[in-house]
């Protein structure tokens, strides 16, 4: 009976533990509220967050009022399109996140690749960038909403800043870091300007930009929801607030799993962005070790 | 035969925390078209700081070098660099065909090039792998191909085989010698070992400790094609034996400054 636990392949059984353990925990909360040992108050049953997840759904809360659509396409009104997401929490969010994001990372890059190669700029910019980078950035949000209003111009605002200057040390210390001896190599071969940063310094960085986006996609993630919680109507930050507020415990926990979902799809996502953009730092065996072929074999990784 | 590499007088100063440092002291060197010249020297004597100001990437504090051009429509000269300056984010064809891009050769034109010479350092199988996939003698044969298919006037070597195991250099060196008679290019090479200098050089220039500087030179009587067997030969030992008798003096007081 004990030899069965031994004879399963180590990858089964790897997979078999990822996901059977988490199942078991929630089946244990589901046990506990049931039985009373939890106070359902604070810590509803994972059935009733599934429950309450649908009814977000289902009331247009989270998406919106998607069963609008149809008909609003065939009138055409395109106000009344973007009302539906305007009105979905997790629509909002997304927006407000990407489109921040895109706002700081864009330039982010830009400067950073700047700082990386002229010494001068780097030196006078650097004090000024490591402190502001050090404040946490939702300590600014006061600030934020101050010369932008409450809409969503100080949201989309607070992300880029955020995402800007995670994704700026990144770039300039990748760019600083390259190998001296790959930027002679371009040289000696002609390199122009633009081909130096089209084929040696931007791929030659990509591996510590990337570091540097998905550092700034999660705290983005942060960044928006602690807005919500003080400064909007609609998002998820917002909709966990709201339930806090009103004791709808069940919602929170569902904008909690909502968000959870978000971050895992953020991080495979960059994880897909990565393998498009950088092939060569795929993890593959050697094709083979001076002409004797060992793909299979598992030799020498 | 006419001059292709003429320097005079070249030295280099680098400014330390310490004060200046000499890396290169009064060297001269005249290179003749075609030949193929060693520079042999202990460590931190300058002769990687010699290469690097015939490439272009280091200018002298003082003294003059000329590369004489024959013909503009080629590169004049390039680099063979140590295995790890091919580019680990290009496929062995677009490192190969790096110099030929660089150069605004259309695509199918760069990779038909690069095919060959990828075929030519028997990598054909590998033509679409990424270099970590492959060991270090078969980057060091890109890095080898990359140069050699842009086909500049002048090949400069910097230790182009220090890095790899003692049995892949050597037949490295046996292919570095197949294809460079083929082509008769001017080579500059530098490396610490002796046996490699006389296996492929038609000359060889030593170099003093630091502050480096032209020290004497041996020609290299050996007939071409050339190949590893000649190491075998007691005029090959003798010679090798002779220029180890001058260069021992010379890294015997590299480890006492060093030490």
């Amino acid at each position: 009976m004990s030899g069965l636990r031994w004879r399963l392949d180590p990858g089964v059984r790897d997979r078999l533990l990822s996901i059977g353990f988490p199942l078991a925990l929630i089946a244990l909360w589901e046990l506990a509220v049931r039985l009373q040992w939890l106070d359902e108050r604070f810590f509803p049953a994972p059935s009733a967050v599934a429950v309450a997840l649908w009814e977000l759904t289902a009331k247009g809360d989270l998406l919106g009022k998607l069963w609008l659509l149809p008909g609003l396409i065939a009138a055409g009104d395109w106000s009344g399109i973007r009302k539906v997401f305007a009105e979905g929490h997790l629509w909002v969010s997304l927006f407000r996140i990407f489109s921040g994001f895109l706002v700081g990372v864009v330039p982010g890059i830009i400067l950073g690749v700047i700082m990386g190669m002229n010494r001068t700029i780097r030196v006078a910019l650097d004090p000024v960038v490591s402190a502001i980078y050090v404040l946490p950035k939702i300590a600014i949000l006061p600030l934020v909403m101050l010369v932008f209003g409450i809409g969503e111009m100080s949201k989309v605002v607070i992300v880029a800043i955020a995402s800007f200057f995670l994704v700026l040390i990144n770039t300039t210390v990748g760019v600083r870091d390259i190998e001296p001896i790959f930027l002679e190599a371009g040289r000696n071969y002609g390199a122009n300007h633009r081909q130096m940063f089209r084929h040696i310094i931007i791929p030659a960085a990509l591996p510590i930009i990337f570091s540097g986006l998905r550092l700034s996609l999660g705290t983005s993630l942060i960044v928006i929801i602690a807005a919500e919680f003080v400064a909007a109507n609609y998002g998820l930050g917002y909709l966990i607030w709201f339930s806090w507020q009103t004791l709808l415990t069940e919602n929170m926990f569902a904008g909690l799993v909502v968000i959870m979902i978000l971050g895992a799809l953020f991080t495979s996502g960059l994880q897909a962005l990565e393998r498009r953009f950088m092939p060569w730092q795929r993890e593959e065996l050697p094709a083979s070790v001076d002409g004797v072929d060992v793909r299979g074999t598992g030799a020498k990784c | 035969m006419a001059v292709k590499i003429e320097a005079q007088n070249l030295t280099k100063v680098y400014p330390s925390r310490n004060g200046p440092v000499i890396a290169l002291s009064d060297f001269s060197l005249k290179v003749e078209d075609g030949e193929f010249v060693c520079i042999v020297g202990p460590s931190g004597c300058g002769k990687s700081t010699f290469l690097r100001i015939l490439g272009g990437l280091v200018t002298p504090s003082s003294g003059r070098v000329e590369l004489i051009p024959r013909d503009l429509r080629v590169p004049l000269q390039n680099i063979v660099f140590q295995e790890y300056a091919i580019f680990p984010w290009k496929t062995v064809l677009d490192n190969v065909a790096f110099g030929l891009e660089m150069r605004g050769v259309s695509r199918a034109k760069r990779h038909k090039t690069a095919r060959e010479w990828i075929k030519k350092v028997g990598l054909a199988k590998f033509a679409d792998a990424y270099p970590h996939q492959l060991s270090g003698g078969m980057k060091q044969r890109v890095s080898i191909a990359r140069a050699f298919a842009n086909d500049p006037e002048i090949l400069l070597m910097d230790e182009p085989l220090g890095a790899l195991d003692a049995q892949t250099r050597v037949v490295l060196q046996g292919e570095l010698v197949r294809l460079w008679e083929a082509s008769r290019k001017t080579v500059v090479y530098i490396t610490h070992s002796i046996e490699e200098s006389v296996l492929l050089g038609d000359r060889i220039v030593l170099m003093t400790a630091h502050p480096g500087t032209y020290k004497t030179e041996y020609a290299v009587p050996f007939a071409r094609p050339r190949s590893f067997e000649l190491t075998g030969a007691p005029e090959f030992a003798r010679l090798s034996y002779a220029i180890w008798q001058e260069l021992e003096v010379e890294v015997r007081r590299t480890m006492e400054q060093q030490s």
